[in-house]
């Protein structure tokens, strides 16, 4: 019997799909490939359940407009790529700053510029995590199948919800294009999670109450009339100058992550237990990777594949207990060096640590994976 | 006369604190400054609207202007610089039941938020935007502006602005808006009264106001005080548009239009928005 559930899509329908499933009723954003099916898909999905969509006349219009929704009580999403993700930084610094849950895509294509805009590419690791200027939190996702877009993108949405932080679904041109079967669960398989919403007195509101690890956060035109700013604020909203409050402020909106990382983190570990020589890979080429950890077991050569699902907070515990293990960590990656060097940190030298970087617009292929375990083998 | 002055004397004053925060005073505004006079006149036009605090959301970019949300008791989001308009929209489509009124510098509406501005005014989406006009950026510290006057004196400009001007109202009205006025914080009964039709139109509605920045403006122009900007630019710098057909051309020149300046029915974009609901659901 034919499973009717299971459904073919494309990566980025099933970031749609995942999007509807976790409750998310707005989304703005502004086309751009190769991002742009999710945009597409959601103006005619979120209609038909009472939910808005806005095309914005620019990726900065697009990021504002979901923080406000948000804050009017939406659960929303925005959508881009390329030269679109930087323009956005500037709104993600603003979630940080301000605390407000909402979720943004990058499907990454290559750059710097215009680029290769039709081109896979994992050269945006490092702007996810410092894109926006000052020190602020990074929670970022990396799926690499269609059906993990599918339940990464509802793991975005609980994630910022539940810490009232921007949250960034980070993949590739070759994982959001491609077509593969995935199953949507039935609603109430996976746990939906929603921003806890406060039940005090509106005058006894704090939107910023640092007494809670993750303040309650009110929706506007619920009588709580609260302020929000992008300036430093005092735990009732309001901007301060006080040296003490703003260190502390600027502490605790990346504590409130630093100190739930290992629920944060998520990773598939292959064939590491005896692993004598480790991967670290993600996204697309994790698949590339995996590919060739299957054929050199078969040829009893053991190599295994730690591949992370939560790329910020970087997976510090994962890495450094496979680089005691491993003699050598090999880092495949469409860009030209960049998870790489967070390897090398958390390796500390304790095993060697090889890139393999690709930026001509092709993904890394199993091949050439190989060619580099068959030296350290 | 003397049982009228009486009368007058007690009718109860306007009782602001009911719409401010007080503990969030005193303002950073500078003594002379028009922004506070603007507020008198916003909150009068908001308490005569009869809208309830809560039904309101005040979005500002930044600037000094922006900075008016924070003294308010409504709910209120402080932005970044020009993307208030884009908040708005967010806020006003995600909640539609919400009177969304947006507080924007010159700087902040029609230089880096002009894009944000335009696309706000075409949409035709419900909310009331005042852009308040002091002809330079204030709070950096006296940069020209898109409204400062040719040949005038910024921080920027010390040979004189060879920058022609932006017109707030034309080029709301060219994008789409579909109430547009001005008004100047001299005039501020009139003020009162133009933001309360600006706040009861359907659609979007933009008021600009000519108000005065005396710490950079007029210091660096040489006009020695607040007042002496308020008469040379707001008094005498503008004309009502309910006079200017009987006045002579030579006492209109070179002046700004003062008054409603254009109202117009056009589907508007909430209402547009639930109407394509209705038709999604069907299919
Ligand atoms: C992206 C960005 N660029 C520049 C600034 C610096 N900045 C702050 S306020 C301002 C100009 C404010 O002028 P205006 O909008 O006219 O408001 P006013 O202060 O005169 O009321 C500028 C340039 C900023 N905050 N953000
Ligand atoms: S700098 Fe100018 S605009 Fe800013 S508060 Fe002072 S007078 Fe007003």
């Amino acid at each position: 019997m034919a499973d009717k559930t299971k459904r073919l899509l494309q990566g980025n329908e099933a970031c749609a799909e995942g999007a509807l499933y976790a409750g998310c009723n707005f989304f703005a954003g502004y086309p751009i490939t190769p991002s742009t099916e999710i945009g597409e898909c959601l103006s005619v999905r979120l209609p038909k359940t009472g939910g808005k969509f806005i095309q914005m006349e620019d990726e900065i219009g697009a990021i504002s407009a979901i923080i406000g929704a948000s804050l009017a009580g939406s659960k929303s999403l925005t959508a881009t790529s390329g030269p679109g993700f930087s323009l956005k930084q500037e709104g993600i610094g603003f979630a940080c700053m301000t605390e407000v849950p909402c979720v943004i895509v990058n499907v990454m294509r290559g750059g710097p510029s215009t680029g290769f805009p039709t081109g896979p590419s994992q050269s945006d690791i490092m702007q996810a995590k410092w894109g926006a200027h000052g020190d602020h939190p990074a929670v970022v996702l990396t799926p690499s199948t269609v059906q993990e877009i599918f339940y990464e993108t509802v793991r975005s949405f609980n994630l910022s919800e539940k810490y009232r932080t921007p949250v960034i679904l980070l993949y590739d041109e070759i994982v959001g294009h491609m077509r593969e079967p995935i199953v949507i669960p039935e609603e109430g398989e996976v746990e939906i999670v929603n921003r806890i919403k406060p039940t005090c007195p509106p005058e006894e509101y704090l939107p910023y109450d640092d007494s809670h690890e993750i303040a309650p956060l009110a929706a506007y035109g619920e009588g709580y009339r609260f302020h929000v700013t992008g300036l430093n604020h005092k735990p009732d909203g309001f901007p301060t100058n006080d040296p003490k409050l703003i260190e502390k402020e600027n502490k605790r909106i990346i504590d409130k992550i630093e100190n739930n990382k290992k629920q944060i983190w998520k990773n598939e570990a292959i064939d590491l237990d005896d692993a004598t020589i480790g991967i670290f890979a993600y996204g697309s080429i994790a698949r590339s990777a995996r590919y060739a950890v299957n054929i050199m077991r078969d040829k009893d050569i053991k190599v295994g594949l730690l591949r992370p699902l939560t790329i910020w907070p970087f997976p510090e515990e994962a890495v450094s207990e496979m680089a005691e293990k491993v003699k050598v960590i090999i880092v495949p990656e469409m860009n030209l060096g960049q998870a790489v060097i967070e390897v090398e940190r958390v390796a500390g030298g304790k095993c060697e640590v090889v890139g393999i970087n690709r930026v001509d617009g092709d993904p890394i292929h199993p091949q050439q994976i190989i060619e580099v375990i068959e030296k350290y083998k | 006369m003397a049982v009228q002055t009486a009368a007058k004397k007690e009718r109860a004053p306007f009782d602001y604190d009911r719409y401010l925060r007080p503990k969030k005073l005193p303002h950073i505004w500078c003594p002379g400054c028009g922004h506070g006079i603007v507020l008198k006149s916003l909150i009068r036009a908001i308490d005569a609207s009869g809208l309830t605090k809560d039904q309101i959301c005040m979005v500002s970019g930044i600037g000094c202007s922006s900075r008016t949300p924070g003294y308010v008791d409504f709910n209120t989001l402080h932005t970044l610089h020009g993307r208030s308009f884009a908040y708005a929209t967010g806020v006003k489509l995600a909640k539609p039941e919400l009177k969304v009124i947006v507080i924007s510098g010159d700087g902040d509406a029609l230089a880096i938020g002009g894009n944000h501005f335009i696309h706000t005014c075409r949409r035709n989406i419900d909310m009331t935007i005042l852009v308040y006009s002091n002809f330079i950026y204030g709070m950096t510290g006296g940069q020209y502006s898109p409204t400062t006057p040719q040949g005038a004196i910024a921080t920027t400009s010390r040979f004189g602005n060879i920058e022609p001007v932006f017109d707030c109202c034309d080029l709301a009205k060219a994008a789409g808006a579909t109430f547009v006025a001005r008004g100047t914080s001299y005039h501020c009964q009139d003020l009162e009264k133009t933001i309360l039709e600006a706040i009861r139109h359907k659609g979007t509605s933009v008021v600009e106001i000519i108000d005065q920045c005396p710490t950079y403006y007029g210091r660096l122009n040489k006009l020695r005080s607040a007042t002496e900007m308020m008469e040379k630019f707001e008094k005498n710098g503008t004309v009502s548009v309910k006079q200017v057909d009987k006045l002579p051309p030579e006492k209109v020149e070179g002046k700004l239009l003062r008054g409603i300046l254009h109202r117009v029915e056009r589907p508007e974009y909430c209402e547009e928005y639930d109407k394509l609901i209705q038709d999604a659901k069907g299919k």
